[in-house]
């Protein structure tokens, strides 16, 4: 060995050179070992619940039997993708779950900002923190009461609402049991539950505006309205720009909590979303094997769509999320 | 053309026009919320046909004597603020040094980490496979079925590791390093003392999120005995009514009764709603400083 180091020394200077590179990492492996402990916790914890059960995902290949668990139940390759793919229920859940997000995107992105913009326009602090403070505070409110506040102020007894349109001499619709109405009822109250929140991170946005360029542009003899137009709003282009890509990823896995909640025999021709019908004929009818490939089929498109929708405003603008 | 009068007569539309815009917003929000207050202590049938609309009426506590006499909501209470106690505790212990470890940039391979949790939040096992990961391990019907499989956040590393980075000085830690102190002492002594609003932040995002959180409940809990709140005000609130509608033909008295019936049962509800949300929104205002606050931190290049 001592031989051959001496007759090739470039060689040996490579090696040297690559193991005090590797002698460093290990350096700064053990000067900070306590670190691997600091985040072991939550390694642990990604790995067991988050990557455990992708493992599982095996089923939805075969057909799952509990006594003989994971890995010895029998394969059947696609089989319970054909069978969801041909069901007749397939095209009004890929419709309905497009249909609530959609239509949640159309109105519930541009209200937060439109919102933040008018925030933003006001200077009486103490109004302006009154109206904050009051239009965050759904964001507490929890879907359970959230539903529960739905159902009763559209109850076609009793409801608040159900009322006022009544006293104003219209007939009112039955909110809760017609599926015509189901998902004007959820955007609509998400709107009112998120709406305020989602101004935060915008009002961060325009908080960064340069206050120089506010300047120059009243000495130019811009309106307050031109300014919001070229300057406030040009400001928020990306964070909406991530924003969008970010609902472009969930566009398939709408709210279901909220859904679930709000669901009944009546309106389910409107309301079932593959989420919720994942979790009927999974957990409810026990299906697993067949359920676990709607989800994974869901969890494909949500994936699929992300990076693509990523790629595109990539190529158009310099905002993206990778 | 445009003098400096015509000008600033346009800003004073655009600005009254934008007052309106946000009164009305703000009366939108804040209207349900007064109102379900007034209805929980009105008579209910003024509620019932409309007559209160704003102001309570013929004040009666009949609602909140029901909700306190009610066995299942003390005990729905006592197991939602163990789960979150619990809970939030735990949130806390894996996400603070998780955050800090990959805050710093001498840490060998956190890129490699952070990358293995980012993709849980694009890609992950579902429903059924989580909850057969759950049954596997034997923690249905406990409480380390609420507690654990949401045991941590990727979101909230992400703001966690952020604050770390910018608004601690590198100098400071260093400095105790080159003084001899040990990455443990370091972060116990001078990381987290230093770091009270980032654990307030995280301790009430989680807090909130364990207090308001009823599905991991809906599918791994089923003694009723362990629900928490939230699953129980689901079969006042929601399950309740479902069964209400399902009515079909009646006569008319036993229709009357019924309605009757529906008047207290909303009553009912919303004192509920009240007593379900109180410590939520009561606490919010005096921290909203410290949400806002998190929300910011977390939009700064997410």
């Amino acid at each position: 060995m001592q031989h051959t180091r001496t007759i090739l020394p470039r060689d040996s200077a490579l090696t040297t050179k690559q193991t005090t590179k590797r002698t460093k990492t290990w350096k700064g492996i053990i000067k900070n070992w306590e670190l691997y402990l600091f985040i072991a916790p939550a390694l642990l914890y990604f790995l067991i619940f988050c990557y455990g059960p992708m493992y599982g995902i095996q089923i939805a290949f075969k057909n799952f039997i509990p006594t003989k668990g994971i890995t010895g139940s029998p394969w059947v390759g696609f089989d319970h993708f054909v069978r969801f793919f041909h069901s007749y229920y397939f095209w009004d859940l890929i419709w309905n779950t497009l249909g609530i997000s959609l239509y949640s995107l159309a109105v519930g992105f541009p209200i937060p900002i439109i919102l933040a913009l008018a925030f933003n326009e006001i200077r009486n602090g103490y109004f302006k923190k009154l109206a904050q403070t009051v239009t965050y505070a759904p964001h507490f409110i929890s879907m359970v009461v959230m539903a529960g506040m739905i159902i009763t102020f559209l109850s076609p007894s009793t409801g608040i609402v159900t009322n006022i349109i009544e006293g104003l001499g219209f007939h009112s619709p039955e909110f809760l049991t017609d599926p015509r109405w189901f998902k004007t009822m959820y955007v609509f109250s998400d709107v009112w539950q998120s709406a305020g929140w989602g101004t935060i991170i915008y009002l961060a946005a325009l908080s960064g505006v340069d206050p120089g360029l506010h300047e120059a542009a009243i000495i130019d003899g811009a309106s307050r309205f031109q300014r919001v137009r070229h300057i406030n709003i040009p400001t928020l282009v990306p964070t909406m720009t991530i924003l969008l890509i970010l609902s472009m990823g969930s566009l398939l896995g709408v709210g279901f909590e909220k859904i679930l909640l709000l669901q009944n025999p009546l309106n389910m021709t409107a309301s079932d979303v593959i989420s919720t019908f994942v979790y009927r004929s999974g957990l409810v009818s026990a299906q697993y094997s067949f359920s676990t490939a709607i989800g994974l089929f869901n969890s494909v498109i949500n994936a699929v769509l992300l990076i693509v929708v990523n790629q595109v405003v990539r190529r158009i603008s310099d905002n993206s999320l990778w | 053309m445009l003098s400096g009068i015509n000008e600033s007569g346009r800003d004073k539309v655009f600005l009254v026009f934008n007052y309106i815009f946000v009164f009305l917003a703000f009366l939108v929000v804040f209207y349900p919320l007064i109102y379900m207050v007034s209805a929980s202590i009105s008579n209910p049938k003024l509620v019932g046909s409309g007559e209160m609309w704003l102001w309570p009426m013929e004040i009666t506590f009949d609602g909140y004597k029901r909700v306190f006499e009610n066995s299942n909501i003390w005990n729905g209470y006592g197991n939602t603020i163990l789960y979150t106690i619990v809970g939030t505790a735990i949130n806390l212990a894996i996400t603070l040094p998780a955050a800090y470890a990959l805050s710093r940039k001498d840490f060998v391979g956190r890129n490699i980490f952070m990358g293995l949790f980012m993709v849980t939040m694009f890609f992950g096992g579902g429903l059924v496979p989580t909850y057969l990961l759950v049954k596997k391990l034997h923690m249905i019907n406990t409480i380390w079925a609420i507690v654990l499989p949401s045991a941590a956040s990727i979101w909230n590393i992400i703001v966690a590791r952020t604050f770390f980075q910018s608004s601690l000085p590198r100098e400071l830690q260093e400095a105790a390093q080159i003084d001899g102190c040990t990455n443990l002492r370091l972060f116990m002594k001078i990381i987290l003392p230093l770091s009270m609003p980032i654990i307030a932040v995280m301790a009430l995002f989680y807090g909130v999120g364990n207090w308001n959180s009823y599905f991991s409940a809906l599918i791994y809990l089923n003694d009723a005995a362990k629900y928490p709140l939230q699953l129980v005000l689901r079969q006042i609130l929601v399950l309740q009514e479902a069964s209400a509608q399902g009515g079909g033909a009646m006569d008319i008295a036993s229709a009357s009764a019924l309605n009757s019936k529906a008047e207290i049962a909303a009553l009912v509800k919303y004192a509920v709603i009240i007593v379900a949300t109180v410590p939520v929104i009561a606490i919010y205002p005096f921290l909203q400083r410290y949400f806002v606050q998190g929300v910011m931190i977390g939009s700064v290049k997410g």
